[in-house]
């Protein structure tokens, strides 16, 4: 393993180190009144992810209430199509909730009862984080609010209601932008105010430290078992693996089991959105640059003046100005490809797999799927690239009606 | 020695406390800003605080977060803030200029264009408040080379010995947060906030100011006894919103200043 900045026997799979740091990205940007929170969450955490009795109990969780693990899937007619390498789908659209946030959200509510903390907070761009929030909230009976930006429950209705039917209170974010940033700046004020009695399930690979490990590590369950899968079913790891980067939880999920196998290509996919212009897209690994955004430095979408810029994407689970410290360090040391897709390839991609596989993909996991397709045309038959189908794109339905001026 | 320390080495000399106000830069425009600083200036501020505007400020409350949006919808621009506080810094008189600024945007600059444009402009240091003491190394000891003062926070949940550390870090003076949470008005202070201020004001030789949820004369009676001076930030934003009229916004601001520095200089 080549780590330009850590040349001795630092493997990237040991990261971050004690400081929250991967290389020069993550650590810990916010006000003093969170350090104690952070400290004891840090303190919780170390100590739940030794405990076999925290572990055994997660895991009874994501096979029972879950569904894991879910399935690998070979996406037959989509691969003739691509032509070249077979396509591979790691089916997290099929777990309760319908997408990976819900691996996340079940491992933070069992250390919220671990710390003794009464009250859940969260924020939720599309709301996928904050159903899959409300779910474990409800299953374990601790009081939920999620932060979600005014704009999003307007274009999310459907997330909404539901959040309110698992007994969560959603509070719309008028503030700034009226997305999912401010969702995220809400939820950390609300978090300065109640830090004694709240834990805040952040729902990405963000934040301060620990936050970017621990969302990293309870996400990694994708991989682990993609990676056995791939054992029991091939006999050999795939050659390539290809995941949707928003804020980057359901791809650091996915690529961490990974990251030590070097002869495994790994290839993270932003939202290119309409193109390369400021404002367009959401890609902050591809046109952004090193700043520090909620609470952690990594690649940003500012200007010049260390303003948040303005994003585009037509997934809203991909229209976040920042991306999680650690995929910033794999890109820089350039172990992860990180690359875009534009809204019209994903929406494309989207009807693609609807019609040749019978999947309705998240518009998200389409942006992944279209690079799979790209890169599978380029590579002999006997060659595997998985993708990481991280939710079920009935959300999205819509969304794409009115784009295509359809009745929904 | 900044302007700061020999500001607060003024005020022991005469037994007088600090009486900090924050004013968001921009909010509605610099012309304003620096209008404000003058009548704060002749009112009597020790010190005055000018928030720089930043898209995400995770640390402050709706009435400051509310006012950096307005701002930066004005088109509020950097390069435009140094030379408005430079070309008013004159008519200031004794008032150092303390700059609140996330690190997000000190970051952006770098340290040193920074540290370069801050001084140039006449600011004596700033306040950082979402930079913590484990982060801070490398902006604190470019500071301290040019005598630009970086004035640490401390907060209600903070550890004793952690604030003994961040009591050491911090140069200028000491931001004791009353709260635990965010900027803004409350009707009343905790009561075990005197202790904590106290007990930090044994350990240290900085002067320790109070600050987040000061808007009231009975709150300032209530510090003055313990604190070396306090800062008053949302409620100043608040009456410069209140009113569009720039005289009578003016004069709101220089009521409740004087009401303030009242309560902080009369007889106990």
């Amino acid at each position: 393993m080549t780590t330009d900045s850590n040349p001795s026997t630092m493997r990237l799979s040991q990261l971050p180190d004690a400081h929250g740091r991967f290389g020069p990205y993550g650590g810990r940007y916010v006000p003093e009144t969170l350090t104690r929170a952070l400290e004891e969450l840090e303190r919780e955490y170390a100590a739940a992810r030794e405990d076999v009795a925290f572990r055994r109990e997660l895991d009874e969780l994501l096979a029972q209430f879950v569904g894991r693990p879910s399935p690998i899937y070979h996406a037959r007619r989509l691969s003739e199509m691509a032509g070249g390498a077979q396509i591979w789908f790691k089916r997290e659209d099929l777990n309760h909730t319908g997408a990976h946030k819900i691996n996340n959200t079940l491992g933070q509510a069992l250390l919220t009862l671990r710390m003794g903390k009464q009250r859940v907070i969260a924020e939720t761009g599309a709301g996928q984080h904050g159903v899959a929030t409300a779910t474990a909230c409800a299953h374990f009976g601790i009081p939920c609010v999620v932060y979600m930006g005014a704009e999003d429950v307007r274009r999310q209705r459907p997330n909404v209601f539901s959040m309110k039917l698992l007994g969560a209170e959603v509070r719309p974010v008028t503030s700034g932008s009226r997305t999912l940033r401010d969702a995220v700046n809400e939820a950390l004020r609300d978090w300065m105010a109640s830090v004694e009695t709240t834990h805040y399930i952040i729902g990405s690979v963000i934040g301060p430290h620990p936050f970017p490990m621990m969302v990293r590590d309870f996400q990694a369950v994708i991989g682990r078992e993609a990676r056995q899968q791939s054992l029991d079913t091939f006999g050999r790891l795939p050659d390539t693996v290809v995941a949707c980067v928003g804020g980057g939880s359901n791809a650091a999920g996915m690529f961490y089991p990974f990251i030590d196998d070097d002869q495994v290509r790994l290839v993270g996919v932003e939202a290119g959105g309409i193109s390369p212009e400021p404002g367009q897209n959401a890609s902050p690994l591809t046109h952004g640059a090193p700043g520090v955004l909620h609470g952690s430095r990594s690649y940003v979408m500012q200007d010049e003046d260390g303003q948040t810029s303005p994003v585009h994407s037509v997934s809203a689970g991909l229209d976040y100005p920042g991306v999680g410290p650690e995929h910033s360090y794999w890109r820089d040391v350039g172990r992860v490809e990180y690359t875009e897709c534009r809204d019209d390839t994903a929406l494309k991609t989207f009807d693609l797999v609807a019609k040749t596989e019978g999947i309705l993909p998240a518009l998200e996991s389409s942006h992944a799927i279209a690079k799979a397709m790209e890169l599978a045309a380029t590579m002999p038959a006997d060659k595997i690239v998985m993708v990481c189908l991280s939710g079920r794109g009935d959300k999205d339905a819509a969304e794409i009606a009115r784009l295509r001026g359809e009745e929904y | 020695m900044s302007a700061i320390d020999e500001r607060f080495q003024q005020l022991r000399e005469a037994g007088k406390k600090a009486f900090i106000p924050f004013v968001t830069a921009g909010d509605p425009s610099l012309d304003m800003t620096t209008r404000v600083l003058r009548e704060l200036a002749q009112a009597g501020a020790s010190i005055a605080e000018v928030g720089v505007p930043y898209s995400d400020p995770i640390a402050d409350g709706p009435v400051i977060q509310a006012s950096y949006t307005r701002a930066l919808d004005s088109g509020f621009r950097l390069r435009e803030l140094w030379p408005a506080m430079a070309q008013c810094r004159a008519d200031l008189g004794q008032m150092p200029l303390v700059s609140m600024i996330s690190y997000s945007i000190i970051h952006r600059m770098g340290i040193d264009a920074f540290l370069d444009s801050a001084q140039g402009a006449g600011f004596s240091g700033a306040i950082v408040p979402d930079l913590l003491l484990e982060e801070g190394d490398t902006l604190r000891s470019a500071a301290r080379q040019r005598d630009f003062s970086l004035i640490h926070l401390v907060t209600p949940t903070t550890d004793r010995d952690r604030m003994v550390r961040i009591a050491e870090a911090s140069t200028g003076f000491l931001y004791f947060v009353s709260v635990t949470g965010i900027t803004g008005e409350r009707n009343e202070l905790p009561a075990e906030l005197l202790d904590q201020v106290a007990w930090l004001k044994a350990r240290t030789e900085l002067p320790v100011c109070v600050g987040f949820g000061i808007s009231r004369p009975e709150h300032v009676r209530m510090l003055r006894p313990i604190a070396d001076g306090v800062i008053v930030g949302s409620a100043i934003v608040r009456r410069l919103a209140e009113h569009a009229d720039a005289d009578t916004a003016l004069g709101a601001v220089r009521q409740l200043a004087a009401e303030l520095i009242e309560a902080l200089e009369e007889d106990a």
